[in-house]
């Protein structure tokens, strides 16, 4: 048996099913990594200056890490989706643009906040990673939620036109229309919005936990913990919404050996159940394991709850990347025009071309391993202490 | 496809902007994570606390250049999406190849181990953080290396790995290795990463030298300078060495580049170099000398063929020889390069009308036409789908695509570069080359003997050189970018079908957007760096 289509090399259709759970992976760890973006915006909780110092050292030692992780998770797009990486960046050019933005003003911020001659004081850079860390969150999830509502354009690729959005309405908002157009599902866009930030902001605070030494920070630490248990219920408002969105809305569909694109009721739902059910199991492993990290660290006394809710976010983060590509779904759909969306199929790049990228892919474990390495020998002296960030001698921030 | 004119030239400005930004950190990136490494091994081989000063107060000015680095770099790799996504289409294959291994294998290196080498001084063994702060550089300069194959690739498309899919419209690769292995890019790396440590090598020097002027950390400076001037001479010879292989690349490849450069009209045997000179912008057709094309010029006889084309007596075409064609030395007009370029166009617009009605015979004439062999003589009209399995080098038309772009163009000097920028750009690049060789032969000299700390004459000099290799690394982007157009792709993809289709206001937006944080943070990063080279570094008198 197989489950190729018939129409087309299956070794090229089975790259493609394997590049887009790359891509599902990558997305899983950038949502674990957004951490760093989640505890920018808890700045507010820290009452002193060796608090906020605290805060900025914790944080300032793994933003690049999330950073590389996006330029990687764009670079494997190109690289295995080329249609989708000009149709996407190109199209929905604003909120790329600004999802951007918030990137570039958040590389500079930890290394210059804190020096002298910093040129726009210590309160700018302040204000740029709340930007980043609240935002974009929004902007990623609303982009994210597109991949399952829709997006209007056409796309003709043998003259290669990309029109994006309706020209007859005068004013083309180039991707932002995603979060006001509400025939169009911007209510599940914005809430998916919401939910990322809500889930960002809570990893955020579990890590600050983790990372900081509570004895040293007791207030600081209670504080983050108030917070979290607030806004865990923000997370689960949202988090209700999009549920409901994923069993209520009308999916996208398209058959493997024709290509051709339908609506179909409870898609998502189907594509839960598809493969004995395991997308769904793994899920809800993943939430479980999420809601287990904020109940033994917001609302328990562990410090170790990043770990649990970390690892169930690289969970659910492949799952619903995966049921938005395989199984017959346009990972990028059109509402303009049902047969211009984007299939891993239509998208993808050449067969030699994932040919190599696949054996180019068997360096990724070795890359996590040394990136699990660093990061056990930078915490196996414990946590970040008083000492270490008025020590001349550390780089510290 | 059609392109508002005015909204192209915002969206190369906009990439030149923020590639010429990128490229102010890039190369101290390059070339001070090395210098660092090495004070780091000193120290750790000879266990001095100075030597630990002296890593340490580098390293925190390569940190502070480093954030500014990373910012600049990732408007780049999405701005081929937002502002080239045509581009990005058509040769995703081929160029986004690259930028993901560049991801994967070196930007990961870079961003984990620069937490050890910045934060884990009291956290890791000495021998874990030394490792660290090598493979820092390292993965630095292996982003280099894959960035620059992206880029080589731009600059030379051979059919030998990228072949034009009549099934698909667009650009595929066909042979990995020989892509990455093409001598354009090599070159072009071990040209950039040079001039990198030459970069930073002049700025190690010029700070140095201005503790001394100041009788300040006079130690310290005259330690770090030595390591400089060693690894700055060193670079700066292998800069020309290999710039001079770079010239040669680009003669073979690229001849309008290079006639640009060279502010070439007329093409020669023995073709001379115009050491200096002040060139007029004219049309190509309307030169029937060499000599009326410059106000003012000196020139070094046959210098051109021996450089470009390794001998004497080489002929070089010119600017109108490479419009008008020159049959006496197998050069094609662009009349005829774009009739082909256009008969390859119809025939892909034929193939896909013929698939939409199922006609299987006409697809497959449209495809045989497609690929039919014009050079060489002895392989003409053979039909070649795939060029990468022949022994030799072949054109078919499906690779003059691109030039079918320039069938109704009413001015034919569109299709070279401008030759005043080029040639400027590429001369004052080459001449400062050979000013931080002196310079560094100077300087080397003078810290053997131990007359470094007396000699203000030299000291003054290597201040003033401070900005010097930026403004090299610049020009040298410029003479390399500029000189490509009007291609994107050489002569597969022009730069005008390569742009996003979208409104002007758009990319005008975006271009003060960036170009307001740029100058700020450019600002502010330049105000940090002066407040700690105020200071000095720490502990030292
Ligand atoms: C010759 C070297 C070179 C060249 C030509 C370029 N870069 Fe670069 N880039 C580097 C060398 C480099 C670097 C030295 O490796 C940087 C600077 C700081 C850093 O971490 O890496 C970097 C950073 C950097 C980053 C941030 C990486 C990270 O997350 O660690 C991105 C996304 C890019 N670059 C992308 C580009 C693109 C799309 C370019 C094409 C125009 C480009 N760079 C030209
Ligand atoms: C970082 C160093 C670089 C600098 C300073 C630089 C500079 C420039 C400049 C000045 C232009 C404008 C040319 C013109 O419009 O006349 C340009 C265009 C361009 N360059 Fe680069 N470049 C750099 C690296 C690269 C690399 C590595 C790539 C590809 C990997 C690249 C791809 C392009 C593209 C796509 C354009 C836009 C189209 C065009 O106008 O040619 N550049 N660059
Ligand atoms: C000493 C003689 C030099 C020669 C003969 C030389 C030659 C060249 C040539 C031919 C190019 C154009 C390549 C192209 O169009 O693709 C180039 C580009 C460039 N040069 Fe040089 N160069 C010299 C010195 C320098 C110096 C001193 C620096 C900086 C410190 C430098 C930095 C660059 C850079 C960054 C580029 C653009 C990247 C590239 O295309 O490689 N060059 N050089």
């Amino acid at each position: 048996m197989t489950w190729a289509p018939n129409t087309v090399d299956a070794t090229h259709f089975y790259l493609q099913v394997y590049f887009w759970i790359i891509v599902a992976v990558l997305a899983g760890l950038f949502l674990l990594m957004t951490f760093v973006q989640g505890g920018q915006s808890l700045f507010h909780t820290a009452k002193n200056e060796m608090e906020e110092r605290a805060i900025t050292n914790s944080l300032g030692r793994k933003w690049e890490l999330t950073f590389t992780t996006l330029v990687l998770f764009g670079g494997a797009l190109y690289a295995a989706f080329p249609l989708f990486y000009s149709v996407s960046f190109g199209g929905a050019y604003w909120v790329w643009m600004l999802i951007l933005f918030g990137f570039v003003l958040q590389a500079v911020s930890y290394e210059y906040m804190n020096k002298e001659g910093n040129l726009i004081g210590k309160g700018a850079y302040k204000f740029f990673l709340y930007f980043n860390g609240i935002v974009t969150m929004l902007l990623i999830g609303a982009a994210i939620g597109t991949f399952f509502t829709g997006s209007n354009f056409t796309y003709d690729p043998i003259t290669r036109v990309l029109h994006w959005g309706t020209a007859s309405n005068g004013f083309n908002l180039r991707g932002l229309e995603a979060a006001i157009d509400f025939r169009h599902g911007a209510w599940f866009n914005l809430s998916f919005g919401v939910l990322l930030f809500a889930a960002a902001r809570i990893l955020g605070g579990l890590w600050l936990i983790n990372d900081i030494d509570n004895n040293e920070f007791p207030e600081l630490i209670a504080r983050i913990r108030s917070t979290l248990k607030k806004c865990f219920i923000v997370l689960l408002i949202a988090l209700l919404i999009v549920l409901y969105g994923f069993i209520t809305m009308k999916g996208y569909s398209y058959d493997i050996h024709t290509g051709v694109v339908t609506r179909v009721a409870g898609k998502y739902l189907h594509n839960l159940l598809s493969f004995g059910a395991i997308p769904l199991i793994v899920l809800l492993i993943g939430l479980v394991l999420y809601v287990w990290g904020v109940f033994v660290s917001a609302f328990g006394t562990s410090t170790k709850g990043i770990w649990y809710s970390g690892l169930g976010i690289v969970l659910i983060g492949i799952i619903v990347v995966i049921i938005a590509g395989l199984f017959g779904t346009p990972f990028y759909p059109s509402y303009a025009d049902l047969q211009s969306s984007l299939t891993i199929q239509n998208a993808s790049g050449s067969k030699y071309t994932l040919e190599v990228m696949a054996w180019v892919s068997v360096a990724v474990p070795f890359v996590l391993a040394y990136i699990i390495w660093v990061w056990y020998q930078m915490k196996k002296n414990g946590p970040i202490t008083k000492e270490e960030i008025a020590d001349p001698e550390s780089h510290a921030y | 496809m059609h392109v508002d004119v005015n909204m192209l030239e915002w969206a190369r400005a906009q990439f030149a902007m923020t590639a010429l930004f990128h490229f102010f950190f890039v190369p101290f990136t390059l070339g001070m994570s090395f210098i660092v490494a090495f004070y780091e091994t000193i120290y750790v081989k000879t266990g001095k606390k100075e030597w630990k000063n002296i890593t340490q107060f580098w390293q925190l000015l390569f940190a502070i250049n480093f954030a500014l680095g990373l910012s600049t770099g990732i408007i780049h790799e999405f701005e081929f999406g937002t502002n080239w996504s045509t581009y990005s289409w058509v040769v995703g294959d081929l160029f986004g190849a690259p930028l993901a291994i560049e991801g994967i294998v070196a930007f990961f290196m870079e961003a984990t181990f620069a937490a050890i080498s910045f934060f884990g001084w009291k956290r890791v063994s000495k021998g874990v953080h030394l490792a660290s702060t090598w493979l820092l550089a390292i993965g630095s300069n292996l982003s280099a290396l894959w960035i620059l194959i992206a880029n080589g690739f731009m600059q030379h498309p051979s059919n030998e790995f990228g072949n034009f899919n009549i099934a698909t419209s667009r650009l595929e690769m066909v042979n990995f290795w020989k892509l990455i292995m093409q001598p354009v890019s090599q070159v072009k790396f071990l040209h950039v990463v040079s001039a990198s440590y030459t970069l930073a090598s002049v700025f190690v020097l010029g700070i140095s030298a201005f503790y001394l002027l100041r009788k300040k950390h006079v130690e310290f400076a005259k330690k770090s300078a030595a390591v400089a001037a060693a690894f700055g001479l060193i670079a700066s010879i292998f800069v020309a060495i290999i710039g001079d292989d770079h010239a040669y690349e680009v003669t073979n490849t690229q001849p309008t580049k290079i006639a640009a450069m060279e502010g070439l009209y007329i093409g020669e045997k023995g073709a001379p170099i115009v050491a200096i000179g002040i060139p007029k912008d004219v049309p190509a057709l309307s030169v029937n000398s060499n000599d009326q094309t410059w106000a003012f010029k000196i020139e070094i006889p046959h210098m051109l063929s021996i450089l470009g084309k390794h001998s004497f007596n080489a002929y070089v075409p010119g600017l109108k020889d490479l419009i008008q064609g020159n049959p006496k030395y197998g050069i094609w007009s662009l009349k005829k390069l774009a009739k082909i370029g256009a008969e390859a166009k119809a025939d892909l617009l034929a193939y896909h009308a013929a698939k939409e009605k199922g006609d299987i015979a006409a697809m497959q004439k449209a495809k045989n036409d497609f690929y039919t062999v014009v050079w060489p003589a002895n392989l003409k009209g053979k039909v070649l789908e795939n060029a990468a399995n022949s022994k030799e080098l072949v054109i078919r038309k499906a690779d003059l695509i691109g030039y079918g772009y320039f069938k109704n163009v009413s001015n034919p000097d569109l299709i070279h570069p401008p030759v005043a920028p080029v040639f400027y750009a590429f001369h004052i690049m080459v001449a400062l080359g050979f000013w931080f060789i002196i310079l560094f032969i100077w300087a080397w000299f003078s810290i053997v003997k131990g007359a470094f700390a007396n000699s203000s004459l030299l000291q003054k000099l290597a201040v003033l050189s401070v900005p010097l290799p930026w403004i090299a690394t610049s020009f040298g982007w410029m003479s390399a970018e500029i000189g490509r157009q009007p291609w994107t792709v050489f002569g597969v993809l022009p730069t005008a079908e390569s742009v996003t289709p979208i409104a002007l206001a758009n990319v005008q937006a975006t271009f003060f957007l960036f170009l307001v944080a740029f100058v700020i943070l450019g600002i502010a990063e330049l105000k940090i760096l002066f407040t700690v080279v105020k200071h000095g570094p720490k502990g030292a008198q």
